[in-house]
């Protein structure tokens, strides 16, 4: 009776793990993840090999050396036998020395900044193929996409053609996130002020999920968007309709939209202020704030000196107030280098698409 | 009006009404639970009078059995705080689904998952390790005490410090909300202004402080205390472990000092090492806090397996197979605990031929730890196994430990990592090796060497069922965990969308209640063996035919511990001693020296931790004045010229005589 429960419940279990769709990391729908979901199966066979037999021989040493059993043989005084540690020395280390192999050779080419060499097993990338190129941000919480070359925006929902290469650069505005799709590929850090990178593609379309994989405060659980795999034509009408849809993300409109938030729902800017991204990583969205290349350039010729002092402000877009429940200000202010050379003035707005290209 | 305000904010710093979380009505419960319980406590104390013999006998002890029985209690009674945030934890994400957020708010949700790691880390697995190697390794060489007995007694006290002022969060503003690592720019002063980040730095630093004090005396004592003939390879296993793992500690533990140094400058008096402006560079942090995290890992476990060798070598009546073996694996996973620090992140985006590195030598730790697995295996092989309690954790670590192991070396391969880093996968690996190693391993230390420290053993009933309980709920409860990890779920979240995941939660839960019956189980041995107590007693002193020499003194051990210093001939020295007929000295003997004991280390812990309450809640007289008085203390206490004495010899031979008859009548 028991035991068919039993085998009816492992089954069942079994079931529901192989079950495809559920465990995401198994059966993801990208290359990259293919290659790692297969270097996990791999590894853990190649460790198996040894794990097993230890486990066996646990078992059975543990039932025949029982005490109760007085016909096992009992020597108190063997100690040591050098063929024997040749063994347990040697038999993890061939495996080690294999699976450190494979480790190696599976590190560089699933380097996440190294751009793809193909789409699937049996398909490299053709030439001339031209990557889809996408800006990510990760902001308190939710995600910003920025589109380069189409020059639009969206929030926490992203989409790619299927079997076009992509690739990410990646930072935050505030703390650090990690830019997760498993579907996709794996994850990376997203950082504020430093870029990260990753190339993936994905080969089946799809609504899949991502999230952030780095606590990063309150809002964290809330902080998932949508990575949708299309075909090449619903792609481009996805663009169409993002494109003709409106709006316009401007520094100033970053700036709101960088404050903390929840659940915030799908938005599409047709048009994005040039540069944006990069002044996202450089920290100087905010106008008059001295921008990090910047400053990194004045300070490898030597610094500003003592006078570089006049030239601090005090600073408060990227301060969280919904981190800062029942205290509304920090106790000291933040302080930010000025721009040395800031054009007070109306920041950038949505311009004629003409003279938007000549900027 | 106004000077009055300045006044009071001079006075009390930031630390206002609204830091008692009245609002918050689990913290009030809790609250109340708790001053009952610490009313009636102390109210049975006053009544039984025992305040007197808690300072002298206990409190101001220098002995460091007495100081390990207390990290023991220490250990304890953090864990059932530890565990009650994991409940919460557990309860939280198996009701949190389809538009329930859970009975938690995020902001007290994170400050449990993060208090939850840092308690279970530094106030239990930490003041128990400690503690099991004050019992047990200045037994072992043979010493009479470690080599600077009131530094124990202070590193003791400082670990209590740090632990009230992580109990006192609780109820006096907030806990860090940040993870058990603390991250910035998250633990910054940009994003956590308040005082929950504070706690964490001030608790750590002062139980750190304490830690490195007792690594350093621990190697010291290992060095240059062995009795006279114990050469290093003569060393008993578990001294062996306790070596490593003290230098690792000596190693390690500044540099966590200094990262929580730099944290506390960043948030304290504006500079920048980890921000993100002004050049700073949070990458930083995150590397020095591994740097010392992950030899912290090692610390951990190292003593354990020194644990499971003594234990599996006891009770399957045999000498320990390989002991070189064993030596060397112990000191290369040592050196290695350096190398691979860089494997907590591998998604920081470094290049694949720093991930490769860092891979590989994660790896390469695992062949020491297979042959230390080996050796265990090749122990029990033509032994009479004997299955006690400590010989069942023993097993069941054998059993739980390979799995944990492996799961680690598949997080050590990069583009795994990548997709399995920070998710539940990662979370029930770390259990896996922590409750199946570090846990298991001290409950079958505690049921190993409880005779030993008290002089009766545990209830063997209790202890199975705790065992079990313990084993199976952690089988429910992380087993779910790893395939979640594969569903693609990350860590810390507070409630989820996608219904499918709800049932491997439920069980999860499921498995943390049997956890709990284990808990209780445990408590209730205590228990049962204290009421018992006559029948469990242990006149031997060598109840498990042990083979160290902590088995050759009484149970539990004189304070002097031994009358006269044996002489080492062999490894096991004990063993030998049994096999040629060795006699116990019956006169002869001479007074010994002896340290006395003092309130100081005490009353300096207190000043500490009056310090960093006042520097959490920027209360800057009271930081000053405890600072100073901190200070004016050490010097005052180094002019305390009394601090030893002498045993008459005639008291030696009246405890000596006392044991002679007791083993007369066996």
């Amino acid at each position: 009776m028991l035991p068919r429960v039993l085998r009816r419940l492992s089954m069942s279990l079994l079931a529901l793990l192989m079950s495809g769709c559920s465990a995401v990391v198994l059966h993801p729908s990208g290359d990259v993840a293919l290659q790692q979901r297969n270097l996990i199966i791999a590894s853990t066979v190649l460790m198996l090999l040894i794990i097993v037999p230890v486990m066996v021989l646990t078992g059975w040493f543990a039932w025949h050396y029982r005490q109760s059993n007085t016909k096992a043989h009992y020597d108190p005084d063997w100690h040591h036998s050098t063929g024997l540690e040749l063994v347990i020395w040697s038999a993890p280390l061939l495996i080690i020395i294999a699976l450190g192999a494979m480790t190696w050779i599976a590190t560089h080419t699933l380097d996440p900044y190294r751009p793809l060499g193909r789409l699937a097993a049996t398909r490299p990338v053709p030439e001339g193929t031209k990557p889809l190129k996408v800006q990510v941000v990760a902001l308190d919480w939710k995600w910003l996409f920025v589109y380069p070359d189409y020059g639009f925006a969206t929030v926490n929902e992203l989409a790619a053609p299927v079997d076009v290469p992509i690739e990410f650069q990646i930072t935050a505005s505030s703390v650090m996130n990690s830019f997760f799709i498993p579907a996709l590929a794996g994850q990376i850090y997203a950082m504020p002020a430093m870029e990260t990178q990753l190339h993936a593609v994905i080969n089946q379309p799809g609504n899949y999920e991502g999230f952030s994989a780095n606590y990063s405060g309150a809002g964290f659980s809330d902080m998932h968007f949508r990575f949708l795999g299309k075909s090449q034509a619903d792609f481009d009408a996805w663009v169409q309709s993002v494109k003709s849809g409106g709006g316009a993300l401007t520094r100033e409109g970053y700036l709101a939209l960088a404050r903390p938030s929840e659940r915030e729902p799908v938005k599409h800017y047709a048009e994005v202020a040039p540069g944006l991204y990069d002044l996202i990583l450089n920290l100087c969205v905010q106008p008059g704030k001295m921008c990090l290349r910047d400053m990194m350039k004045i300070d490898a010729k030597g610094g500003l000196g003592m006078a570089g002092v006049h030239n601090v402000g005090r600073l408060a877009y990227d301060r969280p107030p919904a981190l800062n429940a029942g205290q509304s200000e920090p106790p000291t202010g933040l302080a930010y280098v000025l721009a040395l050379c800031a054009t007070p003035g109306p920041l950038w707005s949505p311009a004629p698409p003409a003279a938007a290209a000549g900027n | 009006m106004r000077d009055n305000s300045e006044l009071i904010h001079f006075i009390f710093g930031r630390l206002t009404w609204d830091a008692i979380p009245f609002h918050v009505p689990i913290l009030v419960y809790t609250f109340i639970v708790v001053a009952i319980l610490g009313i009636a406590l102390l109210g049975t104390i006053t009544w039984m009078g025992k305040w007197g013999y808690l300072w002298r006998e206990w409190f101001t002890s220098v002995d460091h059995k007495k100081i390990g029985i207390m990290y023991m209690v220490l250990g304890i009674i953090m864990m059932l705080r530890g565990f009650s945030d994991a409940v919460m934890m557990r309860l939280q994400q198996a009701m949190a689904f389809g538009g329930s957020t859970g009975y938690l708010p995020p902001e007290h949700y994170d400050q449990i998952f993060t208090a939850h790691g840092v308690i279970m880390i530094f106030f239990v697995a930490m003041p128990m390790v400690v503690g099991l190697m004050n019992v047990v390794m200045p037994l072992q060489i043979g010493a009479r005490d470690v080599a600077f007995p009131f530094l124990n007694n202070f590193s003791f006290w400082m670990t209590v410090a740090g632990a009230v002022l992580v109990m006192l969060s609780l109820f006096v503003g907030e806990f860090a909300r940040t993870g058990w690592l603390a991250y910035p720019p998250l633990s910054g002063i940009a994003y956590s202004p308040d005082a929950g980040v504070d706690y964490y730095i001030w608790s750590l630093q002062i139980a750190g402080v304490g830690t490195l004090l007792s690594g350093v005396n621990m190697v010291v004592t290992i060095i240059k205390m062995r009795a006279p003939g114990m050469t290093l390879m003569k060393m008993p296993i578990f001294t062996w472990t306790a070596l490593c793992t003290n230098v690792l500690i000596v190693a390690a533990f500044p540099v966590l000092t200094a990262v929580l140094v730099l944290l506390s400058l960043d948030r304290y008096v504006g500079t920048a090492f980890f921000t993100n402006d002004f050049g700073g560079n949070p990458m930083m942090y995150v590397n020095l806090i591994w740097i010392w995290g992950h030899p912290e890992v090692y610390i951990l476990i190292l003593p354990l397996f020194g644990v499971f060798s003594e234990v599996v070598s006891t009770f399957c009546g045999k000498k320990l197979f390989g002991y070189a073996s064993m030596v060397y694996a112990t000191v290369v996973i040592t050196i290695l605990s350096y190398l691979v620090w860089l494997h907590h992140f591998f998604t920081m985006g470094s290049g694949a031929s720093v991930n490769s590195f860092f891979g590989i030598t994660t790896m390469i730790i695992s062949i020491p730890t297979g042959a230390k697995m080996f050796n265990w295996l090749f122990t029990m092989y033509r032994g009479r196994i004997n299955f006690d309690v400590p010989m069942l954790w023993t097993m069941g670590f054998m059993f739980t430990f390979v799995i944990g192991g492996m799961t680690g070396v598949l997080l050590a391969v990069p583009p795994a990592d990548f997709e399995l880093h920070n998710s539940l996968f990662l979370v029930a690996h770390f259990h896996n090796v922590i409750i199946g190693g570090v846990l298991f391993g001290l409950f079958a230390g505690i049921n190993y060497w409880f005779p030993k420290a008290i002089g009766f053993r545990l209830d063997a009933f209790w202890g199975k069922v705790s065992f079990w309980f313990w084993l199976s709920g952690f089988w429910f409860a992380f087993m779910p965990l790893y395939i979640l990890g594969l569903m693609g779920v990350t860590r810390r979240l507070s409630h989820f969308d996608d219904p499918s995941l709800q049932i491997w939660f439920q069980i999860a839960a499921f498995g943390a209640g049997l956890i709990f019956l284990g808990i209780l189980a445990f408590l209730m041995q205590i228990y049962v063996s204290i009421r018992n107590r006559a029948s469990l007693r242990d006149h031997t002193g060598d109840i498990w035919g042990g083979r160290t020499l902590e088995w050759s003194t009484s149970s539990p051990p004189p304070d002097y511990n031994f009358a006269f210093t044996p002489l080492v001939h062999e490894l096991d020295a004990w063993a030998d001693m049994k096999q040629r007929g060795y006699q116990r000295p019956v006169q002869g003997f001479l007074p010994i020296h002896m340290p006395k004991n003092t309130g100081a280390g005490v009353i300096l812990a207190f000043l500490a931790m009056a310090c960093g309450f006042a520097m959490i809640w920027h209360i800057w007289w009271m930081a000053g004045a405890s600072f100073v008085g901190l200070i004016g203390s050490a010097i005052v206490h180094t002019f305390n010229y009394h601090r030893d004495f002498h045993i008459p010899a005639e008291e030696v031979a009246r405890i000596e005589d006392t044991r002679s008859r007791l083993l007369a009548q066996l």
